[in-house]
């Protein structure tokens, strides 16, 4: 990528000879945060963002600067722009890590085995007690809900697009998937609300109509990853089945899905990673309740994203309560994710030749 | 329906390879391809129904007369036209100041891991990035609200202070419950998708084009200008749609930060000026019955148009782009 040893722009101009040395913008750097310093102690009271944002502003300038004095105006906007391309990443950085200390700071402060172990019967006012247990299995439960319906939908509908599919209706679905994925979660709670209360009357709630929200939201994330991953199934697999007389749909469920497996359960399982910490449609269809709601068919559910938020807007003790459901959460993702990458590291079959 | 398009497609087929007797597995094979093909009219029918019960159940607010809507009791306007104008301003207004903020932050990261960043590192720093697009919006909603907002208490102060000159900065008062900061908070949601079709688009450009730049005697600066930025501009242009797509219906940061309002208002740090569609659902809908739900869901079909068309637009500039990419 970059230019080496031999300098394109040497004897274009006399000044352009003469390059900064390789250690220079360290040297830039260590001398801005330096002095960056220095100048926070003369005006006040130093704490580390002013410190960094005036040595960051220090560093560009006098790189620039000297650069330009040096190297001449090419390289100096060589440089810049290198300097602001690392500073977009750096910017990037700061919410991730202030998000995930500040989560684990403020949610270790209620977090404990019994808060994962006790539901809200029973808690009132500022009572410390009271946990997420009857949120988490009301997550667990929904989720799980919502990938029955949405995962055997995803499948299939993949199975079509990637094996069967051509003319209008392909395209068309192909399409429609794409906008589906544009649906607001709201918009499809909305619709679940709307869907379940016209056929079951208006003061109908149930697990089942959040998992119904989650799945408009869930089916074209699966759809689009198993996509993906049938499409990487080489062609030769498939031929090498039809030459020995296998039918079609045998060789899709018997090598093009077996070739695909892992690929399929890390897709499903990050689909469901992505879906697992929706706020909005829930919170319109199964709300809140105190205790554990086992019946997927009937009556309101806790669910880990709508406590955090019920629990914040109490003001309080729920505050600490919302950190520490926001932190159980944030462990249930994290940990999704992790297997779901796993899954495919070592389950995906070996390219061996 | 579901009998008549496999057999379409499967014509198709036969006609594109006409020599080629495939075994196809009898009732079984027939029973799985209808499947198959069912699932994919099932996405057909879930959007139409959501578009569908979504008119239907808005429709008694639709045809209501001013009179009628005058009785909920949180309405404000003369009109239905009038309540959601607001509304559709408060959100545009948040997801355009996100897309300002994010979009310049996007690109700058896409170059770093495509063309900057060392190549063993580039894959893990991707990583990184979609680890913003695994924490739930609630959590972002809290982190908005309770570490976001006093952080920039000081930031919004010396703006108004000092730029408080020009009516956009005017005005500010802690907390910093204010659009601003739910479009910072909006802007870090959006920044990995963004982030992910950019880089996509900067790595596809072609190897060819760039080392010509290089052998030009070009920096490498001049090589992202030259070579990179033109190939992906429409890919940025479309992954800037689909950012704005997702912030258009966010709730929960918008509704656990901000402190609503109902005004065509460009104060940017007073509170109490602006609200989204979505964050007024969700805020009105759980004490919502009878006529005041259908009224919400009118204003949730609002913005159902407005991601679909946004959507659809950004689907349709991928689309045109992959038509003539196989040819540089």
């Amino acid at each position: 990528m970059t230019t080496t040893t031999v300098d394109p722009l040497a004897g274009t101009q006399t000044s352009a000879r003469r390059r900064l040395p390789t250690w220079s913008p360290w040297a830039f750097a260590a001398g801005a945060l330096v002095l960056a310093f220095l100048l926070m102690l003369v005006l006040g009271s130093p704490t580390v963002a002013t410190v960094v944002a005036t040595a960051i502003v220090l560093y560009a300038v006098g790189l620039t600067v000297t650069s330009r004095v040096v190297e001449g105006e090419r390289r100096a906007t060589d440089r810049l722009a290198t300097t602001l391309v690392t500073l977009a990443f750096g910017v990037a950085l700061i919410p991730l890590i202030s998000l995930l200390w500040t989560v684990v700071k403020e949610g270790s402060k209620q977090f404990s085995v019994t808060f994962l172990n006790t539901n809200m019967v029973g808690v009132y006012g500022q009572m410390t007690e009271g946990g997420v247990y009857h949120a988490i299995m009301g997550t667990l439960l929904i989720t799980l809900a919502a990938a029955v319906i949405s995962v055997p939908i995803g499948l299939l509908t993949a199975i079509y697009l990637v094996e069967y599919g051509q003319g209008h209706l392909a395209r068309s679905i192909t399409f429609l998937v794409d906008v589906m994925t544009g649906i607001p979660s709201i918009v499809a709670g909305l619709f679940a609300f709307t869907l379940f209360t016209m056929v079951f009357g208006p003061a109908y709630r149930s697990g089942l109509m959040g998992a119904a929200a989650l799945s408009v939201l869930m089916i074209p994330v699966v759809i689009r990853s198993v996509e993906e991953m049938l499409r990487l199934v080489p062609n030769e697999l498939r031929e090498a089945a039809y030459a020995l007389g296998v039918p079609k749909y045998l060789t899709i469920i018997k090598v093009v899905l077996r070739t695909a497996v892992a690929g399929i359960v890390t897709g499903v399982m990050l689909a469901v990673a992505r879906v697992i910490g929706e706020t909005a449609p829930l919170l319109l269809t199964v709300g809140i309740i105190a205790d554990v709601n086992w019946d997927l068919f009937d009556g309101r559910m806790a669910t880990l994203p709508v406590y955090a938020y019920r629990q914040y807007s109490q003001g309080g003790i729920g505050v600490d309560r919302a950190w520490a459901a926001a932190l159980t959460l944030i462990a249930i993702v994290m940990i999704l994710n992790v297997v779901a990458r796993l899954v495919s590291r070592y389950f995906s079959p070996k390219a061996t030749r | 329906m579901a009998v008549l398009s496999p057999t379409r497609a499967e014509k198709q087929h036969d006609e594109r390879e006409p020599d080629v007797k495939r075994n196809q597995g009898g009732i079984a094979g027939r029973v799985f391809q209808y499947l198959s093909v069912a699932a994919g009219l099932t996405i057909l029918l879930t959007l139409a129904a959501v578009a569908g019960f979504l008119v239907l159940r808005a429709w008694p607010a639709l045809t209501a007369s001013p009179e009628e809507l005058q009785e909920i009791s949180w309405f404000q306007g003369d009109s239905l036209l009038a309540y959601v104008g607001p509304l559709i301003f408060g959100t545009l207004l948040a997801s355009l100041l996100a897309l300002l903020i994010a979009v310049p932050l996007s690109v700058g990261i896409a170059l770093f891991i495509s063309h900057y960043a060392p190549r063993a590192l580039a894959q893990a720093l991707g990583y990184v990035i979609d680890l913003l697009a695994a924490i739930p919006s609630v959590v972002y909603g809290l982190w908005g609200a309770l570490w976001l907002a006093p952080t920039l208490d000081p930031i919004f102060r010396w703006m108004t202070d000092f730029l408080g000159f020009i009516p956009l900065f005017e005005g500010y008062q802690p907390p910093a419950k204010n659009i601003l900061t739910a479009s910072v908070v909006l802007a870090v949601m959006i920044l990995p998708i963004i982030t992910a079709v950019t880089r996509e688009v900067f790595l596809q450009t072609p190897v060819l084009h760039e080392e010509a730049a290089l052998a030009l005697g070009a920096t490498r600066w001049e090589m992202v200008r030259m070579a990179v930025i033109p190939f992906g501009r429409s890919g940025v242009i479309s992954a800037s749609m689909l950012g704005l797509g997702r912030a258009l219906g966010e709730t929960m940061a918008v509704l656990m930060i901000l402190s609503p309002g109902f005004l065509y208002s460009f104060f940017l740090l007073k509170p109490g000026q602006h609200q989204s569609i979505a964050a007024n659902i969700a805020s009105k809908f759980p004490e919502a019955s009878g006529l005041s739900v259908s009224a919400l869901i009118a204003t949730g079909l609002a913005l159902f148009v407005i991601t679909l068309a946004v959507n659809m637009f950004a689907r349709w500039i991928i689309s045109r782009r992959s038509e003539f990419s196989g040819a540089n």
